[in-house]
């Protein structure tokens, strides 16, 4: 019994590597078809990656060990969140809890390891990526943990995959105030966290705009490859979460191949859907100036918390 | 201009009544500018001159925007001697004039407050001054020594952020040292100055036949806007005559020029805050501009259809395609102005107030944007473009401003290429090229005599008044010719509008003000 979920893990994490690029790969397709140009194939973003890891890294002179170590941080701390994220299934790791605490602070270990690579480097631009990302990072992580809290409270429990596993089985409270409050907090700070549209362009080349692309261009080869897989998998693993928050069915009730087998297709299909709405919502959006960030996320925030409030009314 | 000048044989071009031009002395130069800029004058072009044996001279050629009416003052520099009395104190761009006059020649101006190099570039031996006659053409580059002076800002969390020269994106070479409290700008120093060319040495010992296609590589976005400043010089200087039919020509290309250029340009600020959309459709009208372009003048940025003396088509663009364009762009700008984040980075960023914009000289859309009623094409016409012309201004001198105006302009340009294509009826204009040999495929310029004639232009390019100076010699080629870019004017009122703008708002900024690298530095 001890070792199935610890399967399904490792299924998990496996699933979420290869999805990773493949959602990136659908959101700059996308874009680019909505634009009206051609664009390169959802396999474009594999294909980059498979080319850096073949490359040596260079690494600027005078870094510390910081800079070997982070990537390599940064990437462990996201398959760890595939790993306990009920993604493909719900079931809890008894070895780790999928908690919602814990979750956060595998978030915030991985925000660390690329704030910390940003201002290793030695540049200015880094150096401002890093202040940038941990200023909104600061902002972010309340509103994970009190949104998730909002929704763990109907069903009793801080592990994520009992909630989703509720959700799955009792859809009227998919609908319920606290819930949807709770799940349009989640979503925005998603796209904050992964430096998406309105809070970070991810496609500019203007480096004085730059948030998360500044902390890694002094980053190449393997362990740029290592970096992007990980901000991928970030994104791959919270569009997720928030798929399956929205729509539970088809995750994994056990580990038997069959279920199992539902659930990687029902999350490579919540994953397609969610890429493609990201990319046509960021189309239509221009990205706010720095100093409004704050207020956006404040925003999400209160939602968060209106959404606690409403769980206990509702419980 | 000069008293050299033969009258123009009914022309249609006479000088602008009470034109003048004198000598005045070292001692009494800054009395004389004073009341010239008094009196509303602005200071178009400040130009060196080395005349070999008989010392230097300085052109101080200024134009007044209600009567079209130039002066010109001229200062002689002995060799020996080699100073002028400065005019920083009283007119900013005078003091950038002579700082590049300063590394050109080696013309030093006495007292003046900001003394530092200006064009010279760090590399060239001391003592090197390029544009002087003897001046070796190809002297052994030292090493950086002069560094790279700026005030350093000191004070609790202040940091420096330097940027470029090389950047990430295709963009020309300058460098920016930022100095930061937490994002807001405190401080911003330019510089720019990396891409000297040696042009206005180039031009020198040619026929003006031959030295137009340089002139249209002045800036790589302007041909016509030069190439038309040159060609007018050159006729202002030869008095030749230019007829209505090619000065229509000439305003239509220069229109068409505006508009491909003001297209581009509302797409890319767009996509600076992220609405890469709208650049995908900007850059898609631009597009059928330039083909449309193509047809007109067999270069799709328009190079080929001024010359000497005249201008010519290939055929007149389709005017249901410009109509289009234009319709097409109005609606960018609504969607774009329907956006509240768009407007919300816009409004209020980058503020050029008006007095600074005037103190500095700034042109152009960045002028008008601060509420200064500039326009070389109503102060300075050289045809009458009706009443489908007005000047579009807006008061509030922010990026949004600067949005509205390059937005409006593209209507008023897309409304005089309609209007000029109707009057010109048909008509490709005469191409009447002006006498002299043919264009030479490179070779070295001929040594040339003493200036006898000399002429100068102001011509509304779509950046702002460009302005050239030429001296020609008995045979008719180029002794001089000085050469500004409205980018010369208008750069350093950036760092002013920088204050209290935060960091990731700089990209915004400088597009909303899009000078030239290569017109400012030739």
């Amino acid at each position: 019994m001890s070792a199935a979920p610890l399967l399904v893990a490792l299924v998990q994490v496996t699933v979420a590597v290869v999805l990773a690029p493949l959602v990136i790969g659908v959101t700059r397709q996308t874009r680019a078809r909505l634009e009206g140009r051609v664009g390169p194939g959802v396999l474009q973003p594999a294909r980059d990656l498979r080319k850096l890891i073949g490359k040596t890294p260079l690494r600027a002179a005078g870094t510390s060990p910081m800079t070997v170590v982070a990537p390599v941080v940064l990437l462990t701390s996201s398959l760890l969140l595939a790993a306990l994220v009920p993604l493909v299934a719900a079931l809890p790791l008894a070895l780790v809890p999928g908690d919602l605490f814990v979750v956060v602070s595998v978030l915030l270990v991985g925000t660390v390891a690329i704030a910390l690579l940003g201002l290793d480097g030695g540049s200015a631009f880094g150096g401002m990526g890093s202040s940038r990302h941990m200023t909104i990072a600061a902002l972010v992580e309340p509103t994970v943990l009190v949104a998730v809290y909002a929704l763990s409270i109907p069903v009793g429990s801080s592990a994520l995959p009992l909630i989703v596993a509720a959700r799955r089985d009792h859809p009227a409270s998919i609908a319920s105030p606290a819930g949807v409050l709770a799940v349009v907090a989640l979503a925005i700070v998603v796209l904050a966290e992964t430096g998406r549209l309105p809070i970070d362009n991810p496609s500019t080349h203007l480096e004085l705009t730059m948030i998360h692309e500044a902390m890694v261009l002094e980053t190449s080869g393997r362990d740029l490859a290592w970096v992007d897989l990980a901000s991928w998998l970030r994104l791959s693993v919270l569009l997720g979460l928030v798929g399956n928050l929205l729509l539970p069915w088809g995750v994994a009730g056990s580990a038997a191949p069959g279920p199992v087998l539902l659930g990687a297709l029902a999350l490579a299909g919540k994953l397609a859907l969610l890429a493609v709405l990201l990319a046509t919502v960021e189309v239509a959006m221009a990205k706010l100036r720095l100093f409004r960030v704050p207020e956006l996320l404040a925003g999400s925030f209160v939602l968060a918390f209106l959404a606690v409030t409403a769980s206990y009314l509702v419980a | 201009m000069s008293a050299a000048r033969p009258t123009s044989p009914g022309g249609p071009l006479p000088a602008p009544p009470g034109s003048s031009s004198r000598t005045v002395t070292r001692d009494g130069l800054g009395e004389e500018v004073g009341g010239l800029l008094g009196d509303g004058n602005r200071l178009a072009l400040v130009g060196g001159h080395d005349d070999g044996p008989t010392g230097f001279r300085v052109v101080y050629a200024f134009a007044h925007p209600g009567t079209d009416r130039r002066t010109e003052l001229t200062v002689a520099v002995p060799r020996d001697e080699a100073w002028v009395p400065s005019l920083s104190t009283v007119s900013f761009p005078a003091g950038r004039f002579e700082r590049a006059i300063r590394d050109g020649f080696g013309i030093e101006p006495r007292d003046h407050v900001r003394p530092r190099r200006l064009m010279r570039h760090a590399h060239w031996p001391t003592g090197w001054y390029p544009m002087r006659r003897d001046a070796a053409a190809d002297p052994a580059f030292g090493p950086d020594e002069s560094g790279f002076a700026f005030v350093p800002v000191e004070g609790q969390g202040v940091y420096e952020i330097p940027v470029g020269p090389v950047h990430a994106g295709m963009i020309e070479p300058g460098h920016f040292r930022f100095s930061v409290v937490g994002e807001t700008i405190v401080r911003m120093k330019a510089r720019l100055w990396f891409v000297h060319r040696g042009l206005e040495r180039h031009l020198q010992g040619r026929t003006p036949a031959q030295a137009l296609p340089l002139t249209e590589r002045i800036s790589g976005d302007t041909p016509v806007g030069h190439a038309l400043t040159f060609a007018m010089a050159v006729e202002d200087a030869l008095g030749l005559p230019v007829g209505e039919e090619d000065r229509l020509v000439r305003a239509l290309l220069l229109e068409l020029e505006r508009l491909h250029c003001h297209v581009a340009d509302l797409g890319a600020m767009a996509n600076d805050v992220g609405l890469g959309i709208l650049q995908t459709h900007a850059l898609r009208l631009r597009e059928r501009l330039l083909r449309s372009n193509a047809d007109v003048t067999g270069h799709r940025l328009l190079r080929g259809g001024i010359v000497v003396g005249g201008a010519r088509l290939r055929a007149l663009p389709d005017l249901d395609l410009i109509r289009g364009v234009a319709a097409e762009v109005a609606d960018l700008v609504r969607i774009a102005l329907g956006t509240s984040v768009l407007v919300d980075r816009f409004t209020g960023t980058a503020v050029l107030r008006r007095e600074a914009a005037a103190e500095m000289g700034a042109l152009g859309y960045v002028a008008r944007a601060s509420g200064l009623d500039v326009d070389a094409r109503r102060d300075h016409p050289f045809v009458d473009l009706g009443a489908t012309f007005h000047v579009c201004t807006a008061d509030d001198g922010d990026v949004m401003a600067r949005f509205r105006v390059r937005a409006e302009e593209v209507q008023v340009a897309a409304a005089l290429v309609a209007d000029l294509v109707a009057r010109l009826g048909g008509h490709l204009g005469t191409g009447r090229a002006a006498s002299g040999p043919a264009p030479a495929a490179g070779g070295p310029p001929e040594p040339t005599g003493a200036p006898v004639a000399a002429g100068l232009a102001l011509v509304e390019a779509w950046r702002g008044t460009a302005c050239h100076r030429v001296e020609l010699d008995d045979a008719g080629r180029l002794t001089r010719a000085a050469i500004v870019d409205p980018s010369f004017f208008t750069w350093p009122a950036l760092p002013v509008a920088l204050a209290d703008t935060i960091v990731p708002d700089f990209p915004l900024a400088n597009k909303s003000f899009n000078q030239s690298y290569a017109g400012n530095d030739l």
